[in-house]
């Protein structure tokens, strides 16, 4: 009888083992699955960035500095690794688009130029794609570290080795312009 | 502790109350199915046999406008499909809400009407639709219409449309069921009362006649809490409750009925559209299939401590 009994005790802990795992492991997919959609969109991001350099070169030749920093910030991005080093790229990114389309206001020509217009107009678009992309990963994220941090999962996280994801940043800019509302 | 509601605990607030309905609905449905079988009497053809014969009709009934959900109520409502070039702000907005929501991109409809309004549909969410008015359209700023397809893409992702299936089988199955033995009673009258026992035989005809409105009550009260539900997922999603509280005031203020919705679909828009017809005061609320709309505006202010 008491054989019966361990042996049942047994069986349901190892199915519990089982259950906890395999969701820790689906957790785990989908925040490599949230994280390549951000891949894409940041990829179609930086592709946008070489025509929109020759673009303002035709028109703003002396420009270098802005168009450097856009340069730059597309190669860091294209070379990052991880998350962190993506966020910080496309906020490098973000910034140094930003000065690029304050300069251009001193160019009329460039700015009545429809191929100008239509890439900006596809620089916001993904710009809030990425946004949005960002925040199912950090969703996806939230529902990993969550589990790997209540117990008993993360007893189980532990045991095989499961590590916490970081969380996808915002720029200081877009954390600073929070609507408040009284 | 302050009890502090954001939209995370609205939404598992929301998911938990459907758990809890649903389990006192599965219940009830096996009180009324055992009363009535009794009532039936054990026979070649008895109660059982006669349950699974409505279980399976009403399963069949509702498979079909559960599968073909999105094709009907779009024909229906004389949808027309939105392209990227007719509207490429409306376009863009879902594409950009279904990546934050993880989403497959649904196909999005437009109704040629001015009253605004807006429902989705679709057995899982790679058939979604979405459709708006083309009145919605017009009406509401940017931050509201956000608010709006938030909250119809979260019915698409709480996958709603299998959710209130499952409740209608129930529901037509206790119809059905009881249609069955109240017809029964009319003309029937073969040996019962050799083996049925004559007091579950009055018990079940009071059961045939009051289950099936308790059912529909049940049903339109797991619709509310989807409706919530959905609100509050729109929450999560656009981290903005005032751009949804918003546009259900704008909605709801709006005058204008919406002629292409009738009975069938009201329940699917995000605002009942059949003006005039909605029921005010704690009775008449329990027929209702959305919340009023002061519960849901209360709920999203609530969840404004968010961000």
């Amino acid at each position: 009888m008491i054989a019966y009994i361990v042996i049942g005790a047994i069986v349901l802990i190892a199915l519990w083992l089982l259950v906890t795992y395999n969701s820790l492991v689906t957790l785990r997919n989908r925040v490599r699955e949230a994280w390549s959609q951000i891949d894409v969109q940041l990829k179609r991001r930086s592709s946008l960035i070489p025509n929109l350099v020759e673009t303002v070169k035709g028109y703003a030749k002396h420009e270098k500095g802005v168009l450097e920093e856009v340069t730059k910030a597309r190669t860091a991005l294209m070379g990052a690794k991880n998350p962190h080093e993506a966020a910080d790229a496309d906020n490098m990114l973000t910034g140094a688009l930003k000065s690029l389309f304050a300069v251009s206001e001193n160019y009329p020509q460039l700015r009545a130029s429809e191929n100008f217009k239509q890439l900006q107009d596809e620089l916001s678009d993904t710009e809030t794609k990425v946004a949005a992309s960002r925040q199912f990963y950090n969703t996806n994220v939230l529902d990993l570290n969550n589990n790997l941090e209540v117990v008993p999962s993360a007893w189980v996280g532990q045991m095989f080795g499961f590590k916490k994801e970081e969380f996808f940043k915002a720029t200081e800019e877009e954390k600073a312009d929070v609507k408040v509302q009284f | 502790m302050a009890t502090v509601n954001t939209a995370w605990d609205h939404v598992s607030g929301n998911i938990f109350k459907t758990w809890v309905i649903m389990f006192f609905f599965s219940i009830f449905a096996v009180v009324v199915i055992y009363i009535i079988a009794r009532g039936f009497g054990y026979g070649e053809v008895g109660g059982l046999g006669l349950t699974g014969f409505a279980l399976i009709m009403a399963g069949l009934m509702n498979f079909v406008s559960y599968y073909w959900s999105d094709k009907i109520v779009l024909g229906i409502s004389g949808a027309k499909p939105l392209e990227k070039k007719d509207n490429p702000e409306v376009y863009l907005l879902v594409e950009n809400l279904c990546i934050a929501a993880g989403l497959p991109l649904p196909k999005i409809y437009t109704i040629n009407d001015s009253a605004p309004n807006a429902f989705a549909t679709g057995r899982d969410p790679k058939h979604a639709a979405i459709a708006f008015t083309t009145g919605i359209l017009q009406k509401l700023n940017k931050s509201e219409l956000e608010g709006v397809t938030a909250h119809e893409l979260s019915h698409v992702g709480n996958r709603d449309t299998l959710v209130m299936t499952v409740v209608s089988v129930l529901v037509g199955t206790i119809a059905l069921l009881s249609d069955f033995f109240l017809r029964s009673m009319w003309f029937g009258g073969r040996d019962r009362d050799s083996r049925g026992n004559a007091i579950f035989a009055v018990i079940a005809i009071v059961a045939a006649i009051l289950a099936p409105v308790v059912a529909m009550l049940i049903q339109m009260a797991v619709s509310r809490r989807r409706e919530l539900l959905a609100d509050a997922s729109a929450v999560l999603l656009t981290r903005y409750p005032q751009g949804l509280a918003d546009a259900l005031v704008k909605i709801s203020s709006d005058r204008e009925p919406l002629e292409v919705a009738n009975r069938g679909t009201a329940h699917l828009y995000i605002i009942n559209p059949l003006k005039g017809k909605a029921a005010i005061g704690w009775f008449a609320g329990l027929f209702n299939t959305h919340p009023p709309i002061e519960a849901r505006v209360k709920a999203l202010r609530e969840m404004e401590g968010l961000k």
